[in-house]
């Protein structure tokens, strides 16, 4: 299956606001996220640890809890709203057109369940129950073509391996043939090997199926291999959307292009670009850019007014203020002018 | 459900024995430690109440062979513990030829019975409460009222006992002030009988759960808000699963475990509890065999009760030990 540019996207998020209330003010963990996803596409969404890769996961699965709440935006699934959406119907959509890959730690299953209930009551509460005929049959196909052997069906989490757990919830999340599957740091909890043969699990099942896909990672390295666009963020925004070559051949955002220079290579040693701590409370934003404590570039402008999201390049969508309009529609890089004066 | 492996059995039930058996050899050292003599203590009691007894030092030594006390102390304790393998404590100094065995017989059923509508009422009604008052879908009124209920939790059950003897026997004459069923019926399994029986226990068991409730159901709401944050609740929110469900085969299901392995440690406070309450009310188990019997300074009945109570409380945890792994999958992997 191959991605669908020219069709309207199956997902679209728009202006999406999720705060944390803490005592000393609202965290604004996402504050205004936009993007598309394609039919069949992979979107890689980086950033670093804290940027709200996950709150803007849980957004968009309308899985927010106290103290955080959706403050504003859209998530457009097929073109249906899901904000304001009443428990009941968002409970139709869940699952069917909207599943999750957890974060792969230890405790993503039920430790009382055997790994068959937790992929059946899935299937039972959106089929009825006269899906339980067959019922077997259909789980045994689902783990082997995560590439589970059958005898996990009766087992329960505490007896499987951290790998072979998140293959379960890649079973699982299949199981009902969603348009869309989130998967939040799936593989990050896992050691080097296991990562890369689950991601290509969870690759390969998703081409088979057709689903389109929101990867959330940190490792701008792995990302490469496995996504067709990549969403930079940066403290609650994304800062940079392209196709993975073009993000890799001319990152535009400084941030993109620090993170991309931090990935290592074995042909060369690469000092660490980014420093971390000069970030500023997530609770009282600065005026102007959200980079600009941390940007090897800022201007004045940056100080005072916000970036806007723009198109520098087909496919590349960049906010910052080195890449201005000029007077006839024009892009001027003023990254350029900065460094050769 | 989990399984229950031979290996585990095997360990939970020596444990079980080797508890059996240290409460019973404490049993038997502590009397020997007290200062005094129970035989001369007890004939003491008759001079004083006949004024005279004769050839009371013929009668003190006669007791004293009777009841072994002159064997050695190796020769005693073995003889007891074979005793209590039979489950024969002797005969009861206050009322000699009764047998210890006949009284426990008597007063053992009613303790237990009360103790398990109570116990179980506590558990379940705690448990319940507490799950109601972390979850979500629970309406609001009901989250303020469940702690006013709690306001006797932690006051001893003494306490509550004589409060609602006050209020409800003696000041509204609603329940009966003393026994276990009305005095002067005969015990069978006739409706007016077993009325009696339920009139009758309703304030002891009242005044167990009353107190003890609200500590399950603190305990079972820090739990429920424990899970709550666990990575699998997400998950089954995001499946679109029925909110019900969720409560009770992944919140409820997974809160309750350790509060079942609380429930196993705090039943033997349960126990001497109610022995209090049982006291306080006149019933007739085993609370007031055990006070009649320290009155007495009955031996034989003050260690054929304690080690009845200590035999049951190890009973009911070994079951509850032999229970968990069937509730809980991880269990049985568990190595000692
Ligand atoms: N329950 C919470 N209360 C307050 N702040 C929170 C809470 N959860 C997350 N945050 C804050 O929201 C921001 C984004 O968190 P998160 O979405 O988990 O980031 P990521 O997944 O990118 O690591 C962080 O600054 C974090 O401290
Ligand atoms: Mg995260």
């Amino acid at each position: 299956m191959t991605t669908s540019w020219n069709q309207p996207p199956v997902l679209k998020v728009r202006g999406l606001k999720v705060y944390y209330e803490t005592p000393k003010g609202d965290v604004l963990a996402v504050d205004g996220v936009n993007f598309d996803l394609f039919k069949g596409e992979t979107l890689g969404l980086v950033g670093e640890s804290g940027c709200g890769k996950s709150t803007a996961a849980m957004g968009i699965l309308q899985l927010v809890t106290p103290p955080g709440r959706v403050v504003d935006g859209e998530v457009l699934l097929e073109g249906h709203n899901l904000l304001g959406m009443s428990e009941q119907a968002l409970r139709a959509v869940r699952w069917i057109k909207l599943a999750l890959i957890p974060q792969g730690a230890m405790n993503s299953l039920n430790p009382t369940m055997k790994v068959s209930a937790q992929i059946k009551d899935a299937i039972i509460a959106h089929e009825g129950k006269q899906a339980n005929k067959g019922i077997k049959p259909r789980i045994l196909e689902l783990l082997t073509m995560v590439g589970l052997p059958g005898r996990v069906y009766d087992l329960y989490p505490h007896e499987l391996s951290g790998g072979m757990k998140q293959r379960v919830c890649i079973a699982m999340a299949i199981a009902l043939n969603p348009t869309v599957i989130i998967a939040d740091e799936s593989t990050s909890a896992l050691d080097v090997v296991v990562q890369r043969v689950v991601a290509q699990t969870m690759l390969k099942v998703k081409d088979a199926l057709g689903v389109s896909m929101i990867m959330i990672g940190h490792d701008m390295g792995l990302m490469a291999q496995m996504v067709d666009r990549i969403a930079v963020m940066y403290a609650g925004k994304i800062v940079e959307i392209a196709p993975v070559k073009e993000m890799f051949a001319e990152p535009k955002h400084p941030y993109s292009q620090l993170l991309i220079e931090s990935v290592p290579s074995l042909k060369e040693r690469k000092p660490l670009k980014i420093t971390e701590g000069i970030t500023h409370d997530p609770r009282n934003p600065p005026p102007g850019c959200i980079f600009q404590l941390r940007c090897p570039f800022v201007m004045d402008i940056c100080r005072v007014q916000p970036p806007v999201m723009r198109e520098t390049n087909e496919g590349q969508l960049v906010a910052c203020h080195l890449y201005p309009e000029s007077v006839d529609g024009s892009l001027i890089n003023v990254a350029d002018v900065a460094r050769n004066p | 459900m989990g399984r229950l492996t031979l290996g585990y059995f095997l360990r939970r039930f020596s444990i079980f024995l080797v508890t059996i058996w240290l409460a019973a050899t404490l049993i038997w050292i502590i009397p020997r430690l007290a200062p005094g003599d129970p035989i001369t203590a007890m004939v003491g009691r008759m001079i004083r109440q006949a004024g005279y007894v004769e050839n009371s030092d013929i009668i003190i030594e006669g007791w004293r062979e009777r009841f072994g006390l002159n064997d050695s102390l190796p020769v005693q304790y073995v003889r007891y513990l074979g005793n209590l393998v039979r489950m024969d404590f002797g005969y009861s100094l206050a009322y000699f030829p009764t047998t210890v065995g006949e009284i426990v017989g008597r007063a053992l059923p009613w303790t237990v019975g009360l103790l398990l509508v109570a116990v179980t009422i506590t558990f379940f009604l705690g448990n319940f409460l507490g799950a109601l008052l972390a979850w979500r879908g629970t309406p609001k009124l009901v989250k303020y009222l469940i702690p006013v209920g709690m306001i006797f939790t932690s006051i001893p059950s003494i306490l509550a006992a004589i409060f609602l003897l006050y209020i409800f026997a003696f000041f509204l004459d609603w329940f009966p002030l003393t026994g276990a069923y009305k005095a002067g019926m005969t015990p069978s399994l006739s409706i007016e009988f077993i009325t009696s029986v339920i009139h009758h226990g309703t304030l002891p068991a009242l005044s167990v759960v009353l107190v003890s409730f609200g500590y399950w159901a603190l305990g079972m709401r820090g739990m429920m808000i424990t899970v709550e944050g666990e990575d699998y609740m997400h998950l089954a929110r995001a499946k679109g699963l029925n909110p019900l469900y969720v409560l009770y085969r992944y919140m409820i299901r997974n809160a309750i475990l350790p509060q079942v392995t609380a429930f196993a440690i705090t039943l033997g406070t349960l126990v001497s509890g109610q022995v209090l309450v049982e006291y306080i009310f006149a019933y007739q188990g085993m609370g007031n065999v055990i006070f009649s019997a320290l009155r007495n300074q009955d031996f034989p009945v003050i260690q054929g009760t304690s080690f009845i109570l200590i035999l049951m409380t190890a009973l009911a945890v070994l079951i509850i030990d032999l229970i968990y792994p069937l509730i809980d999958p991880r269990i049985s992997y568990e190595r000692s």
